[in-house]
C-alpha cells in the first residue's frame, strides 16, 4: 500500500510517499529551515501563490524519488486544515486532481492529526497515547485512543508556545526563528539572574498560557532601566525558556494523571511540533515523564515539524480503516481533533 | 477631520474584554478595526473577546500569528482576524483576500502598518500602551469617518 502525502498549511509545502509498513519512500519539504531542502534560500511562504508555484514541482520530485508512478498508489492525502486557508486550497485542489485524474481515492487529512499520529509511524506506537503538540500554530495536550479518536485534555488559552518563542526573540532582538535563537542565547544565560513567572503552575487541569510570559519578559526588559546588553538579553533567554519548560512539565504532569484517569494502560508521552526541538525542554520533559511512570517518545526533528510524511501516514491510516473523502470537500480553516472539547472549554470562558 | 483621541483606562485583561464586547455589539461590515500596541499588551486578548462577543463563547479563536487570517461567519458579518506580524511585503496581503474584507468583512487587524499604504483610511485605531501597574492598559480609540460619532454614542464623552 502507497499514499503520496500533500503539506501545504502553513510555511511548508511538503510532499511524500509513504508505505503500508511504515516506510518513508520520499519526504520532500521546502522551507528554508530543512535540511532536505530542495530549493535554498528563503521563501515566503505564507502567500498561497508561493505554494502553488512549487507544490508540482515538489510532489513530481517525491514520486520520483520513491519511483513511482501516480497509477501505482492507492491513495492520496491531502491536509484539509487547520491552517492559512490559501495554502490549504493549493494542496487540497493538488490532491483532488491527482485522485481525480489517476482514480484514486482522496483522503482530506487534519493537520493535526497528521503530528498525532506520526510516533505509530516512527515507533509502531499502540494507542493509547499522551501527546503533547507544541508549535508555532498549536499548543495542546491530547489523549490519542484511536485513529480519528482525540480527546483534548487541556490546549493554550491564549498564544502558542513557538509563538511565545518567536515574539520574545523579537523582543530580545534575537532573530527568526524564535525557538533556536533563544535556546542559542540561553547558553549564556546566569540561572536565577531573572525569575519570570511559571504560567498556570499549580491550576488544575492542562490548560496553557504564555500571553502573561510575554508580558512579564517585556516587563523584566523594561524595568532594566537602560538598553539590555548581550549578557541582560542571555540572562532573560534562560529565564523565559526555564519558565516555558517548567509549565510545560506541569501541565504535562496533570495531564498524564488525567490519561491515567482516562486510560490506565497509558504510558507513553509522545511530543511533537517544533518547540520539541528545545534540548532543554525535553529534558524536563523527559524527567516529569519519569517521575509519572511515563517513557517520553519524540519523533526525530524533521518528523515533529510540519511534513507530508505524516499527511501520507495519517491518510493510509485511514484508507485501511475504509474512510475516504469525497472530492467536495471543503478546506477547512479551523478543524479542532476534538471539537466537543472546544465547546465544554469555551463555555467555561468568563464573558 | 481630526477629532480628539477616547482614552480609556483597562484595570486587567476582563476590563480590555469588555471594551472589546462594547465595540463588537456595534460593528457592521465593512468596518476595519486597526489593534495598535508593542507586545503583550493585549491585542490578541482584544480579539478573542471581539470575536467571541459576535461568535459565541464557544468559538475557538487561535492567535492568527501563523495563518496570518482566522475567518468567522457570525451574524453581524464575516469576521476577518488579521495578524500580519509575519507578513513581510505589504503586497503578499493580497493573498490574504483583504479586498473581500474590507469590502464587506468586518477586520480586525493586529500590526497594522505592515499594510503600508493599503490600510484603509476609514477605519478605527485602538492602541493598547502600559498602564500604572502591570495589568493596567491605556486604551485610546481614534477614527475617521463616521467612527468619532459611533464613539461618542458608545463611550459617551465625559
Amino acid at each position: 500500500m502507497r499514499i503520496l502525502g500533500i503539506e501545504t498549511s502553513c510555511d511548508e509545502t511538503a510532499a511524500a510517499v509513504v508505505d503500508g509498513e511504515g516506510k518513508i519512500l520520499s519526504n520532500v519539504v521546502l522551507s528554508q529551515l530543512d535540511e532536505h531542502r530542495l530549493y535554498g534560500g528563503v521563501v515566503p511562504e505564507i502567500a498561497a501563490r508561493s505554494h502553488l508555484d512549487h507544490i508540482d514541482r515538489l510532489v513530481a520530485e517525491a514520486m520520483r524519488e520513491a519511483g513511482l508512478g501516480f497509477s501505482e498508489l492507492d491513495a492520496v492525502a491531502a491536509t484539509g486544515g487547520p491552517g492559512l486557508i490559501g495554502g490549504v486550497i493549493v494542496g487540497v485542489m493538488t490532491g483532488k486532481a491527482i485522485a481525480l485524474v489517476h482514480d484514486k481515492p482522496f483522503l482530506a487529512v487534519n493537520h493535526l492529526e497528521g503530528h498525532a499520529l506520526t510516533a505509530r509511524l516512527t515507533h509502531q506506537l499502540a494507542f493509547p497515547y499522551l501527546l503533547l503538540l507544541v508549535s508555532g500554530g498549536h499548543c495542546q495536550l491530547l489523549l490519542v485512543e484511536g485513529v480519528g479518536r482525540y480527546r483534548r485534555l487541556g490546549a493554550t488559552i491564549d498564544d502558542a508556545a513557538g509563538e511565545a518563542f518567536d515574539k520574545v526573540a523579537k523582543m530580545l532582538d534575537l532573530g527568526y526563528p524564535g525557538g533556536p535563537a533563544v535556546e542559542r542565547a540561553a547558553r549564556d544565560g546566569r540561572p536565577q539572574a531573572f525569575t519570570l513567572p511559571r504560567p498556570m503552575k499549580g491550576r488544575p487541569g492542562c490548560d496553557f498560557s504564555f500571553s502573561g510570559l510575554k508580558t512579564a519578559v517585556r516587563q523584566a526588559l523594561d524595568g532594566l532601566g537602560r538598553e539590555a546588553t548581550p549578557q541582560d538579553k542571555a540572562d532573560i533567554a534562560l529565564a523565559f525558556q526555564e519558565a516555558v519548560a517548567d509549565s510545560i512539565a506541569n501541565r504535562s504532569r496533570n495531564a498524564m494523571r488525567m490519561a491515567r484517569d482516562l486510560r490506565p494502560e497509558t504510558c507513553k508521552l509522545v511530543v511533537a511540533g517544533g518547540v520539541a526541538a528545545n534540548s532543554f525542554l525535553r529534558a524536563r520533559l523527559g524527567e516529569t515523564a519519569a517521575k509519572n511512570g511515563f517513557e517520553l517518545i519524540a519523533p526525530p526533528l524533521n518528523l515533529c515539524t510540519d511534513n507530508a510524511a505524516m499527511i501520507a501516514w495519517a491518510g493510509l491510516e485511514r484508507f485501511r480503516l475504509g474512510q475516504r473523502d469525497s472530492l467536495d470537500f471543503a478546506p477547512r480553516p479551523r478543524w479542532p481533533l476534538d471539537p466537543e472539547a472546544a465547546k465544554l472549554r469555551g463555555a467555561g470562558v468568563k464573558a | 477631520m481630526d477629532t480628539d483621541p477616547f482614552t480609556l483606562v483597562l484595570a486587567d485583561e476582563a476590563a480590555t474584554a469588555s471594551l472589546a464586547a462594547r465595540l463588537a455589539a456595534c460593528v457592521r461590515p465593512g468596518d476595519v478595526i486597526a489593534l495598535r500596541g508593542d507586545l503583550g499588551m493585549g491585542k490578541t486578548a482584544f480579539a478573542r473577546a471581539f470575536v467571541r462577543s459576535l461568535a459565541g463563547a464557544g468559538e475557538d479563536v487561535p492567535s492568527p500569528t501563523f495563518t496570518l487570517v482566522q475567518v468567522y461567519d457570525t451574524e453581524a458579518g464575516t469576521i476577518w482576524h488579521f495578524d500580519l506580524y509575519r507578513l513581510e511585503s505589504p503586497d503578499d496581503a493580497w493573498e490574504l483576500d483583504i479586498e473581500d474584507a474590507f469590502a464587506d468583512g468586518i477586520s480586525l487587524i493586529e500590526w497594522p502598518d505592515r499594510l503600508g499604504n493599503l490600510l484603509p483610511a476609514k477605519r478605527l485605531d485602538i492602541t493598547l500602551s502600559p498602564g500604572d501597574g502591570p495589568t493596567v492598559r491605556q486604551a485610546e480609540l481614534k477614527g475617521a469617518a463616521d467612527w468619532p460619532a459611533r464613539l461618542k454614542e458608545l463611550l459617551g464623552h465625559d
